[in-house]
């Protein structure tokens, strides 16, 4: 038994090697993929694409970030946050192409702007872009994930049990993204004057987008036991998110609300002006080489 | 903005292991954000069910200018290696 190389030691030494898969599991091998008697197919299809737009959107946003974090470690954390959340996309676009006949590929490669069903929040530039900072980032990370998670956990009780498997297992996932994005809240806000005035801008920045979360749009109002209202989770994540500023000595920005176009917003697929950028910047290489592999 | 913040020594368990074994190192402003980092930086690959993150200055290191001194006197002593005893062969599990 050789320690030369400290992983050998935590790993048990077995034949298969820990960078191919030792002891990974598949979180939804054994789940039925059958769509439950009586739901709306067409509507768990729209919602699975909400979610789903969610995280991927988000999830290409923060890896921006990567090698330009502040910190190499910081580094690391955004794009571990990223890649959780890129699994989510992928396990809800999928379950969304089961009913659409479509595959995760072609649906987060091949779409336009107007089919992306994903909340401004996760979209805007909140940095490393001119749009905001590190501490704008971390404002946008604390909403975004307290939110989230607030909702997976109700999801876990979805008629889906596709749904219901993958949010089991992103709310263990989002619990970490909500904890670093507090502790990191705590530290800007009570940190320099320079941090502090930072972090307190990153709130600004980003709160215009709160209220969307916790919109109930059509379609969750059609899955009654399949979908989670976002307007139940309100309460709930102004309690965390008042917990944490309060921790952070920083100050709950008014609630305001960003304009919206005849009422309708990114669950409409009505998207501000970054996303066709965004969505170029993601899609171009599938487009440009279609069926392109690693 | 690195070099004000301190070095802290890793520590994992794997899931096998009995003993937390060195990994490596990593910069973060205190504790608490020291451990985060290790579940991210060296945890990534699902190697590890407990963390332990020490500051790099509080490890005292024996010196190799000290190396003979402390462990040459052990290099001859092979009486202390219990391998000089015959095993008895009904004694199962040794």
């Amino acid at each position: 038994m050789s320690f030369d190389n400290a992983y050998e030691s935590l790993l048990g030494h077995e034949d298969a090697h820990w960078a191919f898969g030792t002891g990974f599991s598949e979180a939804l091998s054994g789940v039925d993929r059958e769509f439950p008697a009586g739901v709306d197919k067409d509507a768990l299809a729209s919602y699975c694409l909400m979610l789903g737009d969610d995280a991927l959107i988000f999830s290409q946003r923060l890896s921006e970030w990567c090698s330009r974090a502040p910190e190499l470690e910081e580094d690391i954390a955004l794009a571990n946050i990223a890649l959780d959340l890129l699994g989510q996309a992928r396990m809800l676009l999928t379950r969304a192409g089961e009913v659409l006949g479509r595959d995760e590929d072609a649906l987060a490669y091949l779409r336009d702007e107007r089919e992306f069903r994903n909340v401004h929040l996760a979209e805007i530039d909140c940095g490393p872009g001119p749009g905001g900072d590190f501490a704008t980032t971390i404002a946008r990370l604390l909403v975004f994930s307290s939110w989230r998670l607030a909702l997976f956990s109700r999801l876990r009780g979805s008629a889906d049990p596709v749904l219901a498997a993958i949010a089991e297992k992103g709310v263990k996932e989002l619990a970490y993204h909500r904890d670093h994005a507090a502790q990191w809240t705590v530290r800007l806000g009570d940190g320099t004057d320079e941090s502090h005035r930072r972090m307190q801008a990153g709130l600004e920045r980003v709160w215009p987008f709160v209220d969307e979360l916790f919109a109930t749009h059509s379609v969750e109002a059609a899955l009654q036991g399949v979908a989670v209202d976002p307007a139940s989770l309100r309460s709930e994540v102004d309690g965390v998110l008042e917990a944490v500023l309060s921790a952070a000595g920083l100050t709950r920005p008014k609630d305001t609300r960003a304009a919206r176009v005849a009422g309708m917003a990114g669950r409409d697929g009505v998207h501000t002006e970054v996303m066709g950028y965004l969505l170029a910047e993601m899609q171009h290489l599938h487009r440009s080489l279609p069926g392109a592999v690693w | 903005m690195s070099t004000s913040w301190p070095l802290w020594e890793v520590f994992v368990r794997g899931k096998r292991g009995l003993n937390h074994v060195h990994v490596g190192s990593l910069h973060a402003p205190d504790a608490e954000m020291a451990l985060r980092n290790a579940r991210d930086v060296y945890t990534r690959r699902n190697e590890g069910v407990s963390i332990w993150v020490v500051p790099a200055t509080e490890i005292t290191a024996s010196s190799p200018d000290e190396k003979d001194p402390f462990f040459a006197p052990a290099g001859d002593k092979v009486y202390r290696h219990p391998t000089f005893y015959a095993i008895p062969e009904d004694v199962p599990h040794l």
